[in-house]
C-alpha cells in the first residue's frame, strides 16, 4: 500500500519516532547535538549530581563561541591569551573541562575549526540533511538550510539530550512558505527572509515548521540556505527546513565529519526521498512574490519591523492592531526615530559583519565586493568583521578579503558569536546606531542601550560607505 | 522541581506584547555557570522604567504575570524561566508563548497558561485592582473574585510533571529499553547516522 504524501518535515518526523505515548507526545531520536559553553554549564553540573552519563558522547560536538573575544588569541609566543571577564572566562573553562570529562569531542578556542556552532556544524560534515539536530540555541534552525529538522532547546533539554540522546515533543504543524519568481539585481537571502518575516510576523510561524519553497531556494548557494533557515525563528517558527538537493550533496561531500566511500552513496541515496511528496498538504501556506522584496532593514526592535531601503520610518498610527501601535511608539523612542524619516537618511556609527546569519565565506565577499577600493566613512566610528569560523577566516585570508576589509577601515576579528549578543567585549555603545547583519535588533541586543538596524552583509557595507543606511544597489 | 497544583495571589499586570527573553534576562545575566540568583537581573530593561509594575509595591511577591501575545519569544535562554523562577513567578498567563520558553518554563515548575486576549485583558483589569487571581491546574480554571472563570487548556504530559513534580529526565531515562532498540536499527540500517564525530 502506498503510503498517504507527507511533507518533508513529517518524514524526518517519522523517521525519528522512538515511541508514541498515549497523550501523543513522542520521544524523538536526537542525531546531532551542538554545545557552546552558555547554555550547558547547568546541564553538565546536573548530570554530575545525579550521577549520569551521555548516552552517546560522539554524537555531540561542543565549541566555545558566544563569550569568547574576539582579539588575538594566542600572544606572540604561541601561548593561549588569559581571557579577562572572569565570568566569561569561567563559563569557559567549564565547557573546556565538562566535554572532555563526559567524552564529547571539543573544539578549542584556538583551533581553526572553531566558529560560532552553526557555523561549524554544517562546515565540518557533522550537521547532515534528514538528521535531527538541536543545540542549546535557537537559531539552531540555521541547520534546516541543508535539509535537517534543527532547531533550539533549553539548558533541561540540553541535559535530558545528552542523557537519553532524545527529547519528549509534540509534533508541529507543517508550514510552507512559497516564494514565487526570481529575486531582482542587488537582493540577496537575508532581505528575502527579512521581507518574509516582515511579512507574516514574528509570531507567524508559532506552533509551525516551515518549509521553504520555490525555484529561489532552489537556486540558492548552501550558505545562502542557511541564511534563510537562520531567522525562521525570529518568525516564530520551531524550524525551517528547505529540501536537500545536488547543490547540498556537493557542499557536503569530502567534509571531515560526512559520510565517506559506500556510505556517502547509501546516505545521498536515502537523501534524494526527502522532499514534500506531491499532494501532502500544509497547515498553513503563505505566498511571497520574489519581485515584491528590496534590500531591507529593519526600523524598530522586532524583526518584524522590516522597511524596504526606499521606506520610510512608519508612524504608529500605521498599525491597525493597538498593541501594535504602542510597540511601535516604544520601538521609535528606543530608536531615537522620527515617523516618516527616509530609511537612507539614518547615520550610522557602527557596523557589525558577523553572526551565524551572514558570517560565511561569501557573506564576507559580498561585503568586501562592495567596500573594495573604497573606505568607511569618518561617522562611522567602529566598523567589525568577524568570520564565522577559523576555516572561514584562513579561505577569506587566501582570497585577500582581509585587506579589502582593513584597507576600507573595518578591524578584521577572530571568529565568534561577538557583538551579535555582546556578552563578550564587542559592544554597541549606548545610544549608537549599527547596521548589522545578525539576526535580531532586541532592545539592548548588542549592548545596553544599543540601536541595531538588521541588514545584508552587501547592506552593511553600503552603510560603512555611506555613513548613513545605504541601498547598496546604488553602489555596485 | 517543586510540584504545582493550585496557585493564589496577585498578579502582575504587564500586558506587554513580544516580551521576549533578552527582556525577561538580559545576555549579560547569561554569564553564571547556576541556576540561582537571577531573579536580580529579571526585566531589567523594563525595571529601569520609573513607575514600572515590577516594583510596584502592590505587586511585590505576586506569584503570577500577566503578558500580551507571543511570550518568551527570542533566544532559547532557559536562564529565563530561571529568573523568573528567583522573582517567585509561578504561572505566567498571556494569549501565546514561545515554544522554546514554554517547554523552559515548564520544565522548571512554572505553569504557562493560554487564554484568548480578551479574558487576558479582563484578568490585566482585575490584577490592576490588586485582587488576587485563582489559577487550579487540576480544574484547568483561572478564577477572579468577581466571579470569572475561564479554562484553559494544557498538555496531559505537562500537566501530569507539573502536578507531581516530576524530572522528565529520570522518566526517559527509564525508556532506555527502546531507546537501545531503536538505535540498534539504525546502526544496522544506517551507520553513518551513528557515527557523528567518530567520522572524523
Ligand atoms: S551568532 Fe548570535 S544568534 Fe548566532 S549563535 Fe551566536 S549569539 Fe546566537
Amino acid at each position: 500500500m502506498a503510503s498517504r504524501p507527507r511533507t518533508l518535515y513529517e518524514k524526518i518526523w517519522d523517521a525519528h519516532v522512538v515511541e508514541t505515548r498515549d497523550d501523543g507526545t513522542a520521544l524523538i531520536y536526537i542525531d546531532r547535538h551542538l554545545v557552546h559553553e552558555v547554555t550547558s554549564p547547568q546541564a553538565f553540573e546536573a548530570l554530575k549530581v545525579a550521577g549520569r552519563p551521555v548516552r552517546r558522547p560522539e554524537l555531540t560536538l561542543a565549541v566555545p563561541d558566544h563569550n569568547l573575544p574576539t582579539t588575538a588569541r594566542v600572544d606572540a609566543s604561541g601561548k593561549p591569551v588569559p581571557i579577562a571577564d572572569p565570568e566569561s572566562a569561567a563559563q569557559l573553562a567549564a565547557l573546556e573541562v565538562n566535554a572532555p570529562a563526559f567524552g564529547i569531542r571539543y573544539i578549542p578556542a584556538t583551533a581553526k575549526e572553531q566558529g560560532i556552532v552553526h557555523v561549524v556544524g554544517p562546515e565540518q560534515g557533522f550537521s547532515l540533511p534528514g538528521t535531527t539536530i538541536v543545540c542549546g540555541d535557537s537559531h539552531t534552525a540555521c541547520h534546516g538550510g541543508l535539509g535537517a529538522l534543527a532547531f533550539g532547546i533549553g539548558t533541561s533539554e540540553v541535559e535530558h539530550v545528552l542523557a537519553t540522546q532524545t527529547l519528549l515533543l509534540q509534533q508541529s504543524k507543517p508550514m510552507e512558505v512559497r516564494v514565487e519568481g526570481d529575486l531582482g539585481p542587488g537582493v540577496s537571502a537575508k532581505d528575502l527572509i527579512l521581507h518574509i518575516i516582515g511579512t507574516i510576523g514574528a509570531a507567524g510561524g508559532s506552533g509551525y515548521v516551515i518549509e521553504y519553497r520555490g525555484k529561489v531556494f532552489e537556486a540558492m548557494t548552501l550558505e545562502e540556505r542557511l541564511t534563510v533557515c537562520n531567522m525562521s525563528i525570529e518568525a516564530g517558527a520551531r524550524a525551517g527546513l528547505i529540501a536537500p538537493d545536488d547543490t547540498t550533496f556537493a557542499y557536503l561531500k569530502g567534509r571531515p565529519m560526512a559520510p565517506k566511500g559506500a556510505e556517502w552513496d547509501a546516505a545521498v541515496a536515502y537523501w534524494r526521498t526527502l522532499h514534500t511528496d506531491d499532494g501532502a498538504t500544509f497547515a498553513k501556506s503563505v505566498t511571497i512574490n520574489a519581485a515584491d522584496v528590496e534590500p531591507s532593514v529593519t526600523w524598530g526592535t522586532s524583526p518584524e519591523d522590516v522597511v524596504p531601503i526606499g521606506g520610510r520610518v512608519p508612524h504608529p498610527g500605521d498599525f491597525a492592531d493597538e498593541s501594535k501601535r504602542v510597540a511601535a511608539q516604544k520601538s521609535l523612542d528606543y530608536m531615537g526615530l522620527t515617523p516618516g524619516t527616509p530609511m537612507t537618511q539614518v547615520p550610522i556609527e557602527n557596523v557589525f559583519i558577523g553572526s551565524c546569519t551572514n558570517s560565511r565565506i561569501e557573506d564576507l565577499r559580498a561585503a568586501a565586493a562592495v567596500l573594495k577600493g573604497r573606505h568607511k566613512a569618518d561617522n562611522v566610528r567602529w566598523a567589525i568583521v568577524v568570520p564565522g569560523s577559523g576555516l572561514v577566516k584562513a579561505m577569506a585570508e587566501d582570497e585577500g578579503l582581509d585587506k579589502v576589509f582593513t584597507d576600507a577601515g573595518f578591524e578584521w576579528r577572530e571568529p565568534g558569536c561577538s557583538a551579535c549578543l555582546g556578552m563578550n567585549p564587542d559592544k554597541v555603545p549606548p545610544g549608537e546606531r549599527c547596521a548589522s547583519t545578525s539576526n535580531r535588533n532586541f532592545v539592548g541586543r548588542q549592548g545596553p542601550g544599543a540601536r541595531t538596524h538588521l541588514v545584508s552583509p552587501a547592506m552593511a557595507a553600503a552603510a560603512a560607505v555611506a555613513g548613513r543606511l545605504a541601498d547598496v544597489r546604488e553602489l555596485v | 522541581m517543586q510540584p504545582l497544583t493550585r496557585v493564589e495571589g496577585r498578579a502582575i499586570p504587564l500586558g506587554l506584547k513580544n516580551v521576549d527573553t533578552d527582556i525577561i534576562i538580559p545576555a549579560k545575566w547569561l554569564k553564571t555557570i547556576s541556576r540561582e540568583g537571577l531573579g536580580a537581573g529579571a526585566f531589567e530593561v523594563l525595571r529601569a522604567e520609573p513607575g514600572n509594575v515590577f516594583d510596584n509595591p502592590a505587586y511585590q511577591g505576586a506569584p503570577i504575570l500577566i503578558a500580551g501575545d507571543n511570550y518568551g519569544c527570542g533566544s532559547s535562554r532557559e536562564h529565563a524561566a530561571w529568573a523568573m523562577l528567583d522573582l517567585g513567578i509561578r504561572v505566567v498567563i498571556a494569549p501565546s508563548f514561545s515554544d522554546i520558553h514554554s517547554g523552559n518554563a515548564v520544565k522548571n515548575g512554572i505553569l504557562p497558561v493560554v487564554l484568548p486576549q480578551d479574558a487576558v485583558d479582563r484578568l490585566l483589569e482585575v490584577a490592576r485592582e490588586g485582587l488576587e487571581i485563582t489559577v487550579d491546574l487540576e480544574a484547568q480554571t483561572v478564577t477572579t473574585p468577581y466571579q470569572d472563570r475561564f479554562a484553559f487548556e494544557i498538555d496531559p504530559f505537562r500537566k501530569h510533571c507539573l502536578l507531581n513534580g516530576l524530572d522528565e529526565v529520570g522518566l526517559t531515562m527509564a525508556r532506555g529499553e527502546a531507546i537501545g532498540g531503536f538505535e540498534a536499527q539504525r546502526t544496522a540500517a544506517q551507520p553513518w547516522l551513528m557515527r557523528g564525530t567518530a567520522a572524523a
